[in-house]
């Protein structure tokens, strides 16, 4: 495979690292002179000077093959932005992967129809929620393609749904339960299901219909 | 009619000036607070500090109700991203992007942008104006 990435800070870095030594093919590509220097001196001619936003760097890297798969890591958004765009739609590259540095951002990658992204400060945050013990509504995998999450709720004993089967239960259009885990042990959910406090909930739903979920299942 | 300039340096200041006397409604938005000495004593339009990236931003200098958007901060990718937002989630048709760099500029503007690029423009004028000089035939001739 022939990978391309632009941004040789850490992750980039690393990320060369591990392609090279698992036998693939890569070329990184650094703006910043000290940083690069450094890269040249590990990975030699497959490190590369110069933006990797401007087409005739890009092109130089070799993105007209096209790459395989072209990783977008530089610390800023607008340039992992524009990358993947260029890379994708003038380039046709098959595969563009992208690091959102800023999760406020993450509306614009969506915006401009860049998926995958990858964004640490997120992935924190949904751990640290998934730690909080009085937790109730957690977001464990974002299927951005699909248009669909899937979230884990725990019910507690004044759940108005504690003691209700789910086909009795008005789940909000657009949402399903997948499993229930109760004493350690994972059911998938079905129309018997009885769900009761104490239970954690696997759920599936389009994003924004936590709020009606929240209520039906926890009256929140 | 209502017009936002984001990016308020020497070229973003001098259109929102400009449109201000014309009576349009013009609201300016920069990083920097000191962005709004640029538009003069007697600057009555809008001017938010906030980052043209932030789409809060853009909805308190009143993107929503605008009728055009200027694009016109220091950096080519910010501007380009901006552009996109304002034209794509906003629904300006009237969106205008500066864009230092040709290429970015021709490749966004086949993507339906309106890039300016004046780096293009001095490319062009520069090329015409060496070329309407009236050199003298000996020299021409000494160059051959």
């Amino acid at each position: 495979m022939y990978v391309l990435i632009a941004g040789g800070g850490k992750m980039g870095a690393n990320v060369m690292r591990t392609l090279l030594r698992n036998g693939h093919e890569a070329t990184v590509v650094e703006q910043d002179r000290d940083r690069f220097e450094r890269l040249e001196s590990e990975f030699e001619h497959q490190a590369m000077h110069g933006d990797g936003t401007e087409l005739f760097v890009l092109e130089k890297a070799g993105i007209k093959r096209p790459p395989d798969l072209v990783l977008a890591l530089t610390g800023d958004d607008e340039d992992n932005m524009v990358i993947s765009q260029l890379a994708r739609e003038k380039y046709s590259v098959p595969k563009v992967i992208a690091r959102v540095n800023d999760p406020r951002n993450q509306p614009h990658f969506d915006l401009l129809g860049i998926s995958p992204t990858v964004c640490a400060t997120s992935s924190i945050l949904g751990l640290v929620e998934h730690e909080v013990p009085e937790h109730d509504l957690v977001h464990l995998l974002e299927l951005r393609k699909e248009n669909l999450e899937i979230v884990e709720v725990q019910i507690d004993k004044g759940s108005p749904c504690a003691g209700k089967t789910v086909e009795k239960l008005s789940l909000p259009e657009g949402s399903r339960l997948i499993s229930v885990m109760r004493d350690g042990n994972a059911e998938i959910a079905v129309g018997s299901t009885e769900l009761r406090p104490g239970d954690q909930v696997l759920a599936i739903l389009q994003p924004g219909k936590e709020d009606e979920l929240r209520r039906i299942l926890l009256k929140k | 009619m209502k017009l936002i300039v984001i990016g308020c340096g020497r070229v973003g200041s001098t259109i929102a000036k400009r449109f201000a006397s014309e009576g349009w409604d013009v609201t300016a938005v920069d990083e920097k607070e000191a962005a709004l000495s640029r538009l003069g004593e007697n600057w009555t339009g809008g001017f938010i500090v906030g980052h043209g990236m932030d789409a809060s931003v853009l909805r308190d200098a009143g993107i929503e109700e605008a009728d055009a958007v200027v694009v016109s901060t220091d950096g080519d990718n910010t501007n380009l991203v901006i552009g996109q937002v304002a034209q794509k989630r906003f629904g300006i048709d009237c969106t205008v992007v500066r864009i230092l760099d040709p290429a970015r500029a021709d490749f966004y503007r086949e993507r339906g942008l309106r890039t300016i690029c004046p780096t293009a423009t001095a490319i062009d004028a520069l090329t015409e104006a060496v070329r309407s000089c009236d050199i003298p035939q000996s020299r021409q001739e000494a160059s051959v």
